[in-house]
């Protein structure tokens, strides 16, 4: 008898948790596009920021976010599927593995703010960039390697075994396999992993602070010449992206209007990496139809 | 998947394609890939040594002494005799993520047995997508809906200004629920299905397997879960700052606010001059999150041995 | 997928190509030309936050005169800004505290360039009910002797303190010559942000904090306090009876040349001086009828 109550009792408790959990994610949702909602608009979306006066926009914040996010995605993709291939088809029970396996954990659990700093050492101050797009989209890639490996070693190892073992018994060698047979096969999961490991570069700020600056120079949209100082293209210079706007304007902002920007900055924060979680989904269910359909 | 239609094509393209040079390319790959994989190693090594070789120079160079630093509450780098006691944030950083995972940690894996023992058909279709949109929203979000709804709810009810230890808190176990209830659930799944149907067979009630078969024997994963929230809460930075107070004081009650080694690190970086003291002791701090992720990741390592399912 | 690659292989080296150039073009930039008329070439300026709006501002009107020229202005903290231009990564370094009260920066081989004086006072919650405080009594409330507004005739109000922190330059400067060097107690909160410790007042019963005059406007929210008397105003600060103001500094490494000296001499100029700096609640520099060093000694101009 009292076991059923206790029974009852905590299959309560558990509604309740889960009705919790839902209850915060579906508040802070509705939160932030209730109130950014009504900011936004392509104005807002388009002019530049302005440090002093009220009514600026996120124009520059905003293209500086999908740059340097594309930038790392450059250099992480192929450094992430490099390390994945070598963890799931090379590596053998040993020191080695073992060491890149631990490095691994470390890097992933290294605080955001440590590698921002590891940054300002090494991509500003030692190479005398300055704080930089490219010293930041580096120490964004120290931040998503050990994502993108893990999400390449897991992709290839779900692939069936029979398929790479009828390949190899074919006298195909190893790495000829894996480029044809593996890699498309694990090709869906990559880029599922790719694009949602994307909306937590995209969302990053602490890395960013001392290695890309907190602030963006005039831009001038029609000079495409990456080699210009104003040109946005320019990697070499200094570049806030919009989650370091949404910092910068809360603790050291001067402008009146913070709580406009912040709260239009924040829903499109929340917007795009709600976008790339429905898009991760979208092409990995197309490309896993496609794959899967007769040829 | 039909995999022998796949095996079938894969091998048709694999015979037309292959080539004399075959061998080489197999060790060009290999050494390519072995090459992406040790820059890893080479990134964790640099940066161990370029913050460790940092943070160290407040004592070697500056002369700051380490049991100062590492006993002292005082912390005043600009005052004429500067203290540099860095107890007040390192009891602050342990206590806004012990707090922390007090919360989150009942509710994550209270969450994670909604979803695989209390209502598995439909309870994972409404909390998994919760659980991964909350992973993808960005610490400056959670950071700014603190200090714009939760400070002045806080100051509201329960007093004081509003920037404390509290506030630290609830962001922090908001931020780190994702990650426990996740790991959570995989420890719970992963659990043999014959553990369950044995205790029901005994006649024990689904509260009675879960509370004395399941969680027991799901343990060590479960601490994993909640020590890597708490690696998760140790080291953020933003979200904590903009809601604790950033004060240098202990801090005597929950309500009071205080500060962290992070905040400290980012609010006095800039003002700081690169090679001076008080920028050096920013980076001792530094190493200190850098040790403690270390450790982390020895817990989580010594609790991955003991796992028995 | 053998399509994908090379255009991967394209594009990553390209992308190598604009790095190599890049780095290259680097070392040419800021060779400004100073003879000819209109300036032109490009120098980046640092560091303090508070000066970016200024800085960046007065850049802009400038690269409008002269669009050969081209002016980046960064925020990063005094800090910041004083280490590049001393290590000559910048050629121009903002700060809000002179370069010899930063420890590690080669004062001597750096030029003062005061571009501007920003005041400051305490200011408290209106409900507190207090205008004007004494030194003596300010020092009191800071160091924590007295803990309630009551005891300086105030409302029964627990004091809450809102400090900035420890390596900013409002703080140094308020530490300095409002509270005559004493450490402030520890308080409610430590904020970097001006704005927030406006609100932070405004919202708060019994808050005092420090800010700039620019804060104190009419729907601000927030009572300025008189020191000994004296109301917190631009004149009272450039005959030099109020006493809590600092210098906004620009740094040059040695005599600037070329387009930095091109662009101080702007910033000096009444174009700048009236407009842009009263307008950002600046008191122009060339204004001030007092002059202070570095130690804090104060002189006739």
């Amino acid at each position: 008898m009292n076991s059923k109550v206790a029974d009852r009792i905590a299959t309560t408790i558990f509604y309740l948790i889960a009705a919790t959990i839902v209850t915060v994610l579906v508040g802070l949702l509705g939160y932030i596009i209730y109130h950014g909602f009504s900011k936004l608009n392509l104005d807002f979306l388009t002019s530049p920021s302005s440090s002093f006066r009220a009514g600026g926009g996120i124009g520059n914040q905003l293209f500086n976010s999908f740059y340097i996010l594309f930038l790392t995605m450059v250099f992480t993709v192929p450094l992430g599927l490099g390390g994945g291939i070598y963890m799931a088809e090379y590596a053998r029970p040993g020191r080695l593995t073992n060491a890149i396996r631990t490095c691994i954990e470390v890097l992933a659990s290294l605080p955001s703010i440590v590698i921002g700093m590891f940054g300002l050492l090494m991509f500003v101050n030692l190479t005398g960039w300055g704080y930089s797009i490219l010293g930041g989209a580096l120490a964004l890639t120290v931040f998503n390697l050990p994502v993108m490996v893990r999400v390449c070693e897991d992709a290839l190892r779900t692939v069936a075994r029979d398929q790479k073992e009828a390949s190899l018994a074919l006298g195909i060698t190893h790495w000829h396999t894996i480029k044809t047979v593996l890699l498309p096969a694990a090709f869906p999961s990559i880029l599922t992993g790719a694009i949602l490991a994307s909306g937590r570069v995209f969302g990053e700020a602490a890395a960013l602070l001392f290695t890309a600056g907190l602030t963006t120079p005039t831009l001038d949209f029609s000079n495409w010449n990456p080699f210009d100082a104003t040109s946005p293209l320019n990697i070499f210079r200094p570049a806030e992206t919009l989650a370091v706007h949404i910092w910068a304007v809360n603790t050291q902002g001067l402008i009146p209007d913070v709580r406009e920007v912040a709260d239009g900055s924040s829903a499109v924060l929340i917007i795009s990496v709600l976008l790339f979680n429905l898009l991760a989904r979208w092409i990995g269910s197309i490309v896993h139809k496609k794959i899967t359909a007769s040829k | 998947m039909d995999n022998k239609t796949m095996t079938l094509a894969a091998s048709q393209r694999l015979l037309k394609k292959s080539n004399k040079s075959a061998l080489q390319k197999e060790k060009r790959g290999k050494y390519l890939v072995l090459a992406s994989a040790l820059l890893i190693i080479t990134a964790t090594i640099a940066i161990t040594i370029f913050l460790g070789s940092k943070g160290l120079q407040a004592f070697i160079s500056n002369g700051v002494s380490i049991y100062e630093f590492l006993t002292s509450t005082k912390w005043n780098p600009t005052a004429e005799n500067p203290l540099y006691g860095a107890v007040p944030f390192i009891l602050g950083s342990f206590a806004v993520t012990i707090l922390s995972a007090l919360i989150a940690a009942p509710l994550g894996i209270g969450g994670a047995i909604f979803m695989t023992e209390i209502a598995p058909s439909w309870g994972k279709k409404i909390l998994q997508p919760v659980i991964e949109l909350l992973v993808g929203i960005p610490s400056v979000v959670y950071g700014f809906i603190g200090l714009s709804v939760l400070v002045p709810f806080l100051r509201e009810t329960v007093g004081g200004q509003g920037f404390s230890l509290l506030a630290g808190m609830i962001v922090l176990s908001i931020m780190i629920l994702p990650t426990v209830t996740s790991i959570a659930t995989d420890a719970m799944s992963s659990l043999p299905k014959g553990l369950r149907e044995s205790s029901y067979a005994i006649g024990a009630t689904r509260w009675q397997t879960i509370w004395r078969v399941l969680v027991p024997a799901a343990m060590p994963t479960l601490l994993t879960a909640i020590v890597l929230g708490m690696a998760r809460a140790f080291g953020e930075a933003l979200a904590v700052q903009m809601v604790i107070g950033n004060v240098r004081s202990l801090p005597s009650a929950i309500t009071d606010p205080s500060a962290t080694l992070t905040t400290i690190i980012t609010l006095n970086m800039g003002h700081t001059t690169f090679g001076s003291v008080e920028n050096n002791v920013l980076w001792s701090l530094a190493l200190i999150l850098l040790v403690m992720s270390f450790i982390f990741i020895l817990l989580i390592r010594y609790l991955s041995s003991r796992r028995q399912f | 997928m053998k399509k994908m690659k090379s255009v991967y292989l394209l594009a990553v080296m390209a992308l190598i190509l604009v790095v190599a150039t890049a780095c290259g073009n680097k070392g040419t930039e800021g060779n400004a030309n100073g003879d000819s008329k209109s300036a032109s070439g490009s120098i980046v300026v640092s560091g303090s936050s508070a000066m970016q709006p200024l800085v960046a501002a007065a850049a802009e009107q400038f690269k409008e005169k002269n669009p050969d020229a081209d002016i980046q202005v960064q925020a990063g903290g005094s800090g910041t800004g004083l280490s590049q231009v001393s290590e000559g990564a910048v050629k121009i370094g903002n700060s809000d505290v002179f370069a010899e009260e930063k420890e590690g920066i080669p004062a001597d081989k750096l030029k003062d360039h005061q571009i501007a004086v920003v005041g400051m006072s305490a200011a408290v919650n209106p409900e507190v009910g207090i205008k004007d405080i004494s030194k003596k009594d300010l020092i009191k409330v800071f160091t924590g002797e007295v803990k309630n507004w009551k005891e300086l005739g105030g409302k029964d109000q627990k004091i809450a303190l809102i400090n900035r922190p420890d390596s900013s330059g409002t703080r140094a400067t308020f530490v300095k010559y409002a509270l005559d060097g004493k450490e402030p107690v520890e308080g409610a909160a430590t904020e970097d942000s001006s704005n927030t410790v406006q609100k932070l007042i405004k919202e708060t019963p019994g808050a005092i904090g420090y800010l700039a005059f620019s804060y104190f406007t009419d729907n601000s929210g927030i009572t300025p306090l008189s020191i000994d008397g004296v109301k917190p105003t631009d004149e009272n600060v450039q005959k030099g009876k109020f006493p809590i103001w600092a210098y906004e500094h620009s740094y040059t490494k040695g005599e600037p040349k070329g387009l930095e000296k091109e662009f101080l001499d702007y910033m000096m100029s009444d174009e700048i001086q009236h407009n842009l700096v009263p307008e950002q609640g600046y008191i122009p520099a060339n204004k001030m009828e007092v002059k202070r060093d570095a130690e804090g000694k104060i002189t006739k101009k």
